[in-house]
């Protein structure tokens, strides 16, 4: 297990090197020049040529790539060419914000998945199961940035109980464990939990419902298990094939949602791409899809050592 | 002695029916099934697909969905299965009555050990520590001469070798010393050197624990093995019923006469073989008669309309056919198949 966890942590890194090529290429191939939002109007060629240098935007592709890279490696992603700050202290509150959300919208979303996937897992075909699949496809088919309007419209703004968007008076800085926080985080952690509720109920039924047409059932209720252990065993095996789209579902949801975020102007890291997009703030974009794009090798990584963990039939030599 | 084969029997089995409704079907699996067993005996169901001996054996301690409806008795030392409610049986489900099944891969749970299930059901019956579960549990394995016992208790079922998942499994079932042990089709997906094996073990176990059995197989060799008593089983129903010898020496039923030529012997090379022909019943509609008529080579006309009696015969054997004990004109009703 200890040998196995071993490797597979140390298989990350080609994935990790690979992750870091595609993101600075894909930046490259997009149409249109980083820069042109920063020469400004009228600007000589000789001045284009010095901003352009500035940057190192007169290299050759591989050298800015191993040149970027090695900073990235020392923690240094660059300085945002719209605020001048360095990168890494924009991205990373961003995605501590963000974090906050994705946890608590899993926290919403996976429980609510599992209890209703287990439930309709237990009775499947019949119509409890049906109207669980009718849950579970409106909830994956609602768009969730009208979910997240709609939800502002009716207790933001007519019942007044909750707060319409942003983290609190303070912004990120003094966000904490108390109401006069986390009563920002409910609409949009919410609006977030919805698809991941649905694509969770949804897999957990399949699974669940798979596990327990199993010969083995008969075995536990012919040895006389009562049901709440015979339950234990339905977790056991039904746990790594959730555990992956769990792992896919946390790792999109720490991606950030450009539209909820923008829709509740929760400053993470969806509302940081998006600013970065439409600034064409270069170093800023690489920096971020970077750190997500890690997020998601890690929590892959996670994944399958739990899988490994639990489930004994996946390879460990 | 004596006062043993005075004791009631351990089973008793009184028109036993099992059917399975649902929205658009409702199948009488099991159709007026009655049998007894004495403590400590063997009995073996034998009969093709589809002929309703899993389920009967199943219907002994209830191992059904909920779309299935039980009537008729039954009573496992004592007990009224049938009036049990889900507590009690959970009670007597792997501790008074056990069960091993047919495909030992797929009938232990992959993700746990070996170990831990025998532990389990130990556990939940006896109320021990899960760790003095799993030392009894390393004794059951050794009791079921699994080799290098203590390491097996650790490997999942992946990790074992089909034999040794059977022996697990009937380590497993023997786990709270049950008195009524369930086999169905225990040797089938086993390999032939690997199958003998496992029946003497049943029978040596049987034999040391005191315990009764009923097979189920659709293999007569299995059933000339081990079973005492044998019944043959058809469209849900007991077509023949006798002791083993009775059985398998004088069989007087033709569907069972049938089974026996469609046998394969080492001193059959070159003799034609003579299968049964046609398949078995649909048992949602079933003939108004004798449902192995259509099959059968020495049916005449009433069989296609009178449905038989199980009828005893000499020396306690029993057939359901109308050649035995039906009205004197069956005799000269003529023969519907020429063979």
């Amino acid at each position: 297990m200890f040998v196995y966890a071993l490797r597979r942590i140390l298989y990350t890194i080609p994935i990790a090197i690979g992750v870091s090529l595609v993101c600075f290429a894909l930046i490259h191939l997009a149409p249109g020049d980083p820069l042109s939002s920063v020469i400004p109007e009228g600007a000589s060629a000789e001045m284009i040529a010095q901003i352009r240098t500035a940057y190192g935007f007169d290299r050759p592709l591989p050298v800015q790539y191993l040149k970027w890279l090695g900073h990235v490696v020392t923690g240094d992603f660059g300085t945002s060419i719209m605020t001048r700050r360095p990168v890494l202290a924009e991205v990373l509150p961003a995605v501590l914000n963000t974090l906050t959300l994705a946890s608590a919208a899993v926290l919403f979303g996976f429980a609510l998945g599992c209890l209703f996937g287990v439930i309709s897992g237990y009775v499947a075909g019949t119509p409890t199961d049906r109207s669980v699949a009718a849950f579970s496809i409106t909830g994956v088919s609602i768009p969730h940035y009208w979910l997240g309007m709609v939800l502002i419209v009716i207790f933001a703004v007519n019942l007044n109980v909750l707060p319409a968007t942003g983290m609190g008076e303070g912004g990120s800085g003094s966000f904490g464990f108390n109401w006069d926080s986390l009563q920002y985080l409910i609409l949009p952690a919410l609006t977030l939990s919805v698809i991941p509720a649905g694509i969770i109920a949804r897999a957990v039924r399949g699974t669940v419902a798979e596990v327990r047409k199993q010969d083995f059932m008969q075995t536990l209720y012919a040895k006389g298990l009562p049901g709440r252990r015979v339950f234990v065993h339905v977790v056991k095996n039904a746990l790594p094939a959730v555990l992956a789209v769990m792992g896919l579902q946390l790792a999109q949801l720490l991606g950030g949602s450009i539209l909820v975020e923008t829709v509740f102007a929760w400053p993470g890291t969806g509302f940081l791409l998006n600013n970065a997009i439409f600034t064409r703030d270069l170093p800023m974009l690489q920096g971020t899809i970077l750190v997500l794009a890690m997020f998601f090798v890690l929590i892959n990584l996670l994944v399958d050592i739990l899988q490994t963990a639990v489930d004994p039939r996946i390879k460990r030599a | 002695m004596s006062a043993v084969s005075k004791q009631a029997p351990l089973v008793e089995v009184e028109d036993l029916t099992v059917r399975f409704t649902g929205r658009d079907l409702d199948i009488r699996v099991v159709n007026g099934v009655s049998f007894t067993l004495d403590r400590g005996s063997s009995m073996c169901v034998l009969g093709e697909s589809g002929s309703g001996k899993s389920v009967t054996l199943r219907a002994l301690m209830r191992l059904f969905p909920p779309t299935a409806t039980l009537d008729g008795r039954i009573r496992v030392d004592g007990v009224d299965v049938l009036a049990l409610g889900e507590n009690q049986l959970r009670q007597i489900r792997g501790g008074l009555i056990s069960m091993i099944f047919q495909e030992p891969m797929t009938a232990l749970d992959p993700v746990f050990t070996i170990g831990q299930q025998i532990a389990e059901t130990l556990v939940y019956h006896e109320g021990i520590s899960f760790r003095a579960a799993h030392a009894r549990a390393l004794s059951l394995l050794e009791l079921v001469q699994v080799p290098s016992a203590k390491r097996r208790l650790e490997a999942y079922p992946h990790e074992l070798s089909g034999g040794l998942r059977q022996r697990a499994m009937i380590a497993l079932a023997l786990a709270c010393k049950p008195k009524l042990l369930l086999a169905d089709e225990p040797t089938t997906a086993l390999d032939a050197t690997v199958q003998i094996q496992i029946l003497l073990l049943l029978r040596e176990l049987q034999h040391e624990l005191g315990m009764a059995t009923i097979f189920v197989t659709h293999d007569l060799g299995v059933a000339c093995e081990v079973a005492d008593k044998i019944a043959v089983m058809y469209a849900g129903k007991f077509v023949e019923a006798g002791s083993a010898e009775q059985i398998i020496g004088a069989p007087r039923h033709p569907y069972t006469q049938g089974l026996m030529n469609s046998t394969i012997h080492a001193d059959m090379r070159g003799v034609k073989l003579d299968p049964i022909p046609g398949a078995p019943p649909d048992l949602t509609d079933l003939p108004p008669g004798c449902p192995f008529a259509p099959r059968c080579s020495v049916a005449r006309e009433p069989c296609l309309g009178l449905q038989p009696e199980l009828v005893a015969l000499e020396g306690g054997q029993k057939a359901r056919c109308l050649q035995y004990g039906a009205a004197p004109s069956f005799a000269h009703a003529p023969l519907l198949q020429a063979s």
